[in-house]
């Protein structure tokens, strides 16, 4: 990574010995779209607020663009942030609202006049610049709070959850656009949300948070396929869990007793080492389900159907593998007109099957 | 249907006496007070002014309604300009005893002004050597109504979104900027309402008056030596019914501002 826009080294925030995040140390690089993600209360807005100096940390700091901020209040900082109630000043006019933050910058009139024009055109909302607030839609206000901060020209936008209250729809039309700003401006933007769909749709890299530690930090795809805890794993999509025992590792590939006598396979990660309990976690649609015992495959579990339900583009399945676990649930694509029917049949005998390259081997 | 109809009935009645309980004595004042009569009793007997023309000429009434003026304007000023820092250290700090330190301020709300009269002014006069004046009345007013605009302050400023004062730091604004850009305009309908508040409750108050005025009278004192001469009630009357009157066109002038200040068009930053 080149020299990183934002650098949060051992940040804490520390309430006696309760800690709203604790110690995260990650760069984000010049013109990334990160997200934190996580469920409510994991801290994640609480280090946004922290990057935007409207709170301040216990221990560490932060280094923006090479700066280090300490306890810099916001207005001395290059941040700007898009609130998640939009905070538009009702007592004034859209245009005023966008001018707001231009007037401190000791514009002349003509320049911010020019200036909250272009930004009311790059948001859409030309002809609205008279209007308040409470006379514009949440998608428009939403844009409006978009266009103030980012006409002040920040190094790095904060987004607190930006489209938590809009509807469906408006949401994700709202995504697209806020993606295309994003590349068009090339600005850092740091984006929270508890949402994971939106997340790995729109960003370059998202760090997972959970009780104020920041659990991982990867693309999309790595931490859908590659998950490092169970936690990660199953906080994004869905996840089936085997828990069992590592009996061998040979050539990559460990072997994990998950049942007595029952083995799977599933590629070794570092560290791993006969002997230790582990998990191995396989996605929903990395299994398949078929009605006779396969022959040949990486990892054969037989078990019983519990639950079918047709979803149109798939079917999804639950089986039950062993007294005492929780169900497998498993994703079906109806690639062809009819699958297995005989599957969906509750009590029917089925065998589930995956390669070792499906199944991740994670802690316990 | 029948009994609802019937209790609506009863309900409408019992309005009906409240509102006349409430206000035919405020509007007979003004009746009152055009009666060319010195007695104040029915039948009337005739319309006169002479009794608004004494207000002209009784200079001692006079200097009683500009002595509660005066204290009272300093008195709401003040008042609002206390209950600000405290609503705003209230709502937005995290104070430590900060429970404690509200209940402390709230507290002259319930004593009675006669045990703070008597005190303060055993204090005033033995432990400070402090001579009595209207400025002992208008500290004593301060104190009664503090409580009443942290009251109001608080309200408004739980009232509004904390985000706005925040995205004004975020745009660039120091705290005292923040304070007087946004702050400032979205706690005026309540700074309006604690200047009025203020205003009326100094500018009525008796006991802490009676108490701590020194040579000069405010008019309530004034009001209430008045009533043991018969023949200066009229006076007093006609006095009364102008005072209704200005109130009437504050609280509509405050009315007018307050809605202004939420559909306002015309408040500029540029």
């Amino acid at each position: 990574m080149a020299a990183p826009m934002i650098s949060l080294k051992s940040v804490s925030k520390r309430f006696g010995t309760f800690a709203a995040v604790d110690s995260a140390s990650f760069d984000i690089a010049p013109g990334e779209f990160f997200s934190l993600l996580g469920p409510s209360g994991c801290g994640k807005t609480t280090l946004l607020r922290m990057i935007g100096g409207f709170e301040r940390q216990t221990e560490g700091d932060i280094l923006i663009d090479g700066e280090a901020m300490g306890i810099r209040p916001p207005n001395q900082r290059p941040t700007n942030m898009v609130f998640q109630s939009y905070a538009i000043f009702p007592h004034l006019d859209i245009a005023e609202n966008i001018a707001y933050g231009l007037i401190n910058r000791g514009l002349d009139k003509a320049s911010i006049a020019k200036k909250v024009a272009q930004a009311l055109d790059m948001v859409r909302l030309s002809g609205l610049g008279n209007r308040r607030a409470n006379q514009i839609s949440g998608g428009q206000r939403q844009r409006v709070a978009l266009a103030r901060a980012i006409v002040c020209e920040p190094k790095v936008l904060l987004l607190d959850e930006p489209l938590g209250a809009l509807d469906k729809k408006l949401r994700e039309e709202m995504q697209i656009e806020l993606r295309q700003l994003q590349k068009s401006l090339g600005i850092t933007f740091i984006f929270v949300t508890h949402d994971q769909e939106e997340a790995l749709s729109l960003s370059d890299r998202i760090a997972v948070m959970a009780r104020g530690q920041v659990l991982q930090i990867d693309t999309a795809a790595a931490l859908y396929e590659r998950p490092n805890c169970r936690e990660v794993a199953g906080f994004i999509g869905n996840m089936n869990f085997f828990e069992g025992r590592i009996v061998s590792i040979a050539g990559g590939v460990a072997a994990i007793e998950i049942a007595p006598g029952q083995h799977v396979r599933v590629p070794a990660t570092n560290g791993a080492a006969p002997g230790e309990t582990a998990i191995v976690a396989v996605r929903p649609e990395k299994i398949d389900a078929v009605a006779t015992a396969p022959q040949g495959s990486d990892n054969v579990v037989s078990g019983r159907a519990l639950a079918g339900s047709y979803l149109g583009d798939r079917s999804l399945l639950l089986a039950d593998w062993r007294e005492g676990t929780a169900p497998i649930s498993v994703s079906l694509q109806n690639r062809r007109s009819a699958v297995d029917a005989d599957i969906f049949t509750k009590d029917a005998e089925l065998w589930l099957t995956w390669p070792i390259e499906a199944g991740v081997l994670l802690k316990n | 249907m029948e009994s609802l109809r019937k209790h609506f009935n009863l309900l409408s009645l019992f309005a009906v006496l409240y509102l006349a309980f409430l206000y035919v004595p405020v509007l007979l004042l003004p009746l009152f007070s055009f009666n060319d009569n010195i007695y104040v009793t029915l039948p009337f007997k005739g319309f006169t002014l002479k009794w608004y023309e004494n207000l002209m000429a009784n200079s001692a009434l006079q200097a009683a309604l500009w002595a509660s003026v005066k204290v009272g304007v300093g008195v709401s000023i003040g008042s609002t300009f206390f209950g600000l820092l405290a609503a705003r250290a209230m709502t937005r700090y995290r104070i430590p005893f900060r429970r404690g330190i509200y209940a402390l301020i709230m507290l002259p709300l319930v004593i009675p002004y006669m045990v703070i009269g008597v005190s303060t002014l055993v204090i005033l006069r033995r432990g400070l050597d402090v001579d009595l004046s209207l400025w002992t009345v208008g500290a004593s007013h301060v104190l009664i109504t503090v409580p009443l605009s942290m009251l109001v302050l608080i309200a408004r400023m739980e009232g509004f979104d904390r985000s706005l004062e925040e995205a004004s730091r975020d745009l660039g604004d120091s705290a005292w900027q923040s304070f007087r850009r946004v702050t400032l305009p979205l706690v005026m309908p309540g700074i309006v309402s604690s200047l009025l508040l203020c205003f009326i409750t100094s500018f009525d108050e008796y006991l802490l008056a009676f108490f701590l005025a020194g040579s000069e009278a405010t008019l309530p004192i004034f009001i209430f030596s008045s009533l043991r001469f018969p023949s200066k009630i009229p006076d007093v009357l006609a006095l009364g019914s102008l005072i209704l009157m200005v109130s009437i066109v504050l609280v509509v002038f405050a009315e007018w501002l307050r809605r202004r200040g939420v559909s306002g068009s015309d408040s500029s930053v540029l």
